[in-house]
């Protein structure tokens, strides 16, 4: 039986004996008296018999398909003839995708030796046969499963506790593996980070002036040294990302400020929402309106006051994004803003202080670390935004401060790098993930120094 | 005061949480009572008043909050407003210094004169007004900053300091008014939150007192402190008497008779009865004072 069915059967399974041990609750309760008289409300045993019938299944399930392919792999191999073992994994891995390759008939067995040919059928039936264990076993397990939890209906028994400490280890194991996820992400970049360092010294990484990622693939091409110098791509996500700032933190905050302390509810009540959707335009209706419009007027603009200005700018990719991140500062920034309590506004007009005096200099103190979080995550948005500048910056890696500039992202020439076909032994491939690593590192050294920036200045009011 | 009479004041205060037995036949009669609008019984009136309110009404959207109240507060009295909780007793204070602008739907009407000026009038800079009649709230709100810049607060705002000695000068003498230099003077810096709740109320006064007002108004100032705390409260408030015009809501009839020479009797957005503190207490002249201080309701 395939896995795709067995799953949902188990789940039947699981709902069939949470409806009998319901109804054995209320049986074994009815003669004492009522469910008053069970350790636990009948809901409580359902859900242990439940749980008892599903997880063990499930996780019989999981460990046999996780470990099937490799057990099957090892045994067709052991059944090759003595003087055909492979000798290396390349080889290992060459000959059984053309045993499965005949097993699953995409080739013709009379085209591939008697050995490969035998190992296939050896292989189907492995097959097969894993099939029925796996549906045999994993239908056991439910079975007794549930059977156990049957036998455990009785009035003396705390299901409830049962109950409780399986759930807190389903919420832990979700947790963990949100957790563990990162860790594995992290850990496979920087594997790969240090093969890339193994054929670039990390200090050109770090301190050449020039990117140019093209390597020879033979040996009489011409100009494909290969340049990985991140000083270009930084400075550019630094230029972009700071003029996004530039709009995003005035603009948010301010009509932050506007809605919680001087708008109407009514006006509040519609203008957040509306502000709010901004965050919910897809980035890439941003990138053509940044390369379609507002380019080609700060092109036009800038040559009325006689500045040369390429028609790809980074003023037109962080003028956009700011728009973009707005919502990430006003929403976050007037959301504590309101959470600053009544009473210290009320203190501070009570002394005669105006609502603006007000708002310098006590509610922005109070709200401080929110309105830093809420920049801080428009910042971690721009320094990650990919398509905006794509479109609208362009993808020359060029070294200079000028807005008017076109320049590339770091994020920008991760996308390039790995779109279409790849070779994943270059180090232009693998130059992408020293770059992702750099990123990872930069944002969380922007996370810790604000972090501490905001534990050393907030006002905190509770 | 000493440790003994804190104590025996400290005692005096908790005697009022116990809840008197209600009499279902006065609680009939209670209804019964009828309270002409407008009609206040007592001395509502003064020479010379410092705050001069005529024909005061105030609206919750079209809630009549406040019914036709007309009162003088005399200069360097304490009077005290008392009266069953949503009597309009805080409503009416917070009129004082149009603390109740910050509502939306909260209209008033009448006259209400500070010194023969109308602090209601379109032209009147709230600002002003608030630097003349500062307010302590019934929860102790300190700025989370330091006890030092809560005090200078006001000060800073109203440029009342040129130099920094001046300021230093006004915060000791803030400090010391309210009983509090003694425990602040080698924490200034200190977070003003990490005080007790008692000092931390007292600071609300010495941040009061800092802009020099003529007026202070307290709503409920004392609910929210131990009763040793309240003593050191009223304590101040006596001392303060000497120079400036005290208005206090309070929930405490013992504090009422304790710290102010008036009181007045607020009952549904009604003045029932204003009189000399004493007066109030011993012979009320309104059947429904005496209801209340009796402890009939309320």
């Amino acid at each position: 039986m395939q896995t795709a069915n067995l799953l949902p059967l188990v789940l039947v399974l699981a709902a069939v004996a949470y409806g009998l041990a319901y109804m054995r609750s209320r049986a074994v309760a009815a003669p004492l008296g009522g469910i008053r008289n069970l350790k636990a409300l009948p809901f409580y045993y359902a859900a242990r018999a439940a749980l008892w019938c599903a997880i063990p299944a499930l996780i019989v399930l999981a460990a046999w398909a996780g470990f099937e392919g490799k057990v099957i792999q090892g045994i067709v191999i052991a059944t090759l003839p003595q003087d055909t073992w492979p000798e290396s994994p390349g080889q290992a891995s060459l000959i059984l995708s053309q045993i499965s390759n005949v097993a699953a008939g995409k080739l013709n067995p009379e085209f591939v030796p008697e050995h490969i040919a035998g190992a296939a059928s050896v292989l189907e039936a492995m097959e097969s046969q894993s099939e029925n264990f796996k549906a045999a076993l994993v239908l056991l397990v439910a079975l007794a499963g549930a059977g156990f939890a049957w036998t455990r209906v009785a009035p003396h028994i705390n299901a409830r506790l049962n109950v409780e400490t399986t759930l807190r280890r389903i919420f832990f194991v979700c947790a963990a593996l949100a957790v563990l996820t990162t860790a594995g992400i992290v850990f496979s970049v920087i594997l790969e980070t240090v093969r890339f360092f193994g054929r670039v010294p990390i200090t050109e990484f770090l301190f050449s002036t020039s990117w140019s990622p093209q390597t020879a693939l033979r040996a009489d091409q011409v100009g494909s040294d290969g340049a990985f110098g991140v000083i270009p791509l930084f400075t550019g996500t630094l230029l972009i990302s700071a003029i996004a700032l530039l709009v995003a933190v005035p603009v948010g905050l301010l009509s932050a400020i506007y809605l919680s302390e001087y708008a109407s509810k009514r006006m509040r009540s519609t203008v957040k929402p509306v502000l709010e959707m901004l965050a919910g335009i897809p980035t890439v209706v941003y990138g053509f309106f940044a390369a379609l419009t507002v380019a080609p007027f700060i092109r036009d603009l800038a040559q009325t006051v006689g500045l040369e200005a390429s028609s790809q700018s980074a003023l037109a990719a962080g003028l956009v994004m700011g728009i973009m991140i707005v919502p990430f500062v006003s929403s976050l920034s007037d959301d504590v803003i309101n959470a600053v309590p009544q009473t210290m506004r009320d203190g501070s007009l009570a002394l005669g202080a105006t609502q603006s005096e007000t708002m310098k200099k006590v509610i922005f103190p109070a709200a401080l670390p929110g309105i830093i979080g809420g920049i801080l995550l428009a910042a971690s948005r721009a320094i990650g935004e990919t398509m905006i500048v794509v479109m609208a910056a362009g993808l020359a890696a060029n070294l200079t401060a000028n807005p008017l500039e076109s320049v590339t992202t770091v994020t920008v020439q991760i996308a390039t790098l790995l779109v279409g076909d790849q070779e994943f032994d270059s180090a232009k491939t693998l130059s992408a993930f020293a770059l992702g690593m750099l990123l990872f590192i930069v944002t969380l050294l922007l996370n810790v120094v604000a972090l501490k920036i905001v534990r050393k200045y907030r006002e905190q009011y509770d | 005061m000493s440790v003994n009479e804190t104590i025996a004041s400290a005692v005096g205060t908790q005697e009022e949480t116990i809840i008197p037995v209600k009499d279902p036949i006065e609680e009939g009669k209670r209804e019964s009572i009828h309270v002409e609008e407008g009609k206040t019984v007592g001395k509502p009136f003064a020479d010379d008043p410092k705050f001069k309110l005529r024909n005061v009404e105030v609206f919750y959207g079209q809630d009549r909050a406040i019914k036709d109240i007309s009162l003088d507060i005399a200069r360097n009295e304490v009077i005290s407003f008392i009266g069953p909780s949503g009597c309009g007793k805080s409503t009416f204070l917070r009129c004082l210094n149009r603390m109740n602008d910050s509502i939306d739907i909260c209209r008033i009407k009448g006259q209400l004169m500070l010194d023969d000026e109308d602090i209601y009038h379109s032209k009147k800079d709230v600002v002003e007004l608030r630097a003349r009649v500062g307010m302590v709230f019934q929860k102790p709100n300190p700025f989370p900053k330091s006890i030092y810049d809560n005090v200078a607060y006001g000060p800073r705002i109203h440029g009342l300091a040129n130099r920094k000695s001046d300021l230093d000068d006004i915060v000791e003498n803030s400090l010391r008014k309210a009983g509090l230099w003694d425990e602040a003077k080698d924490r200034l810096d200190a977070i003003a939150t990490g005080m007790s709740g008692g000092q931390q109320q007292r600071l609300c006064i010495a941040r009061a007192i800092a802009v020099s007002p003529e007026v202070i108004l307290m709503d409920e100032p004392c609910s929210a402190l131990d009763p040793i705390a309240t003593a050191r409260v009223e304590e101040l408030i006596a001392e303060m008497s000497e120079s400036y015009t005290i208005v206090i809501v309070t929930h405490s009839m013992q504090q009422a008779a304790r710290v102010s020479h008036r009181t007045a009797y607020f009952h549904l957005g009604h003045l029932v009865e204003v009189n000399e503190t004493n007066k109030v207490f011993t012979s009320p002249e309104h059947e429904l004072t005496e209801s209340y201080i009796t402890g009939r309701f309320g």
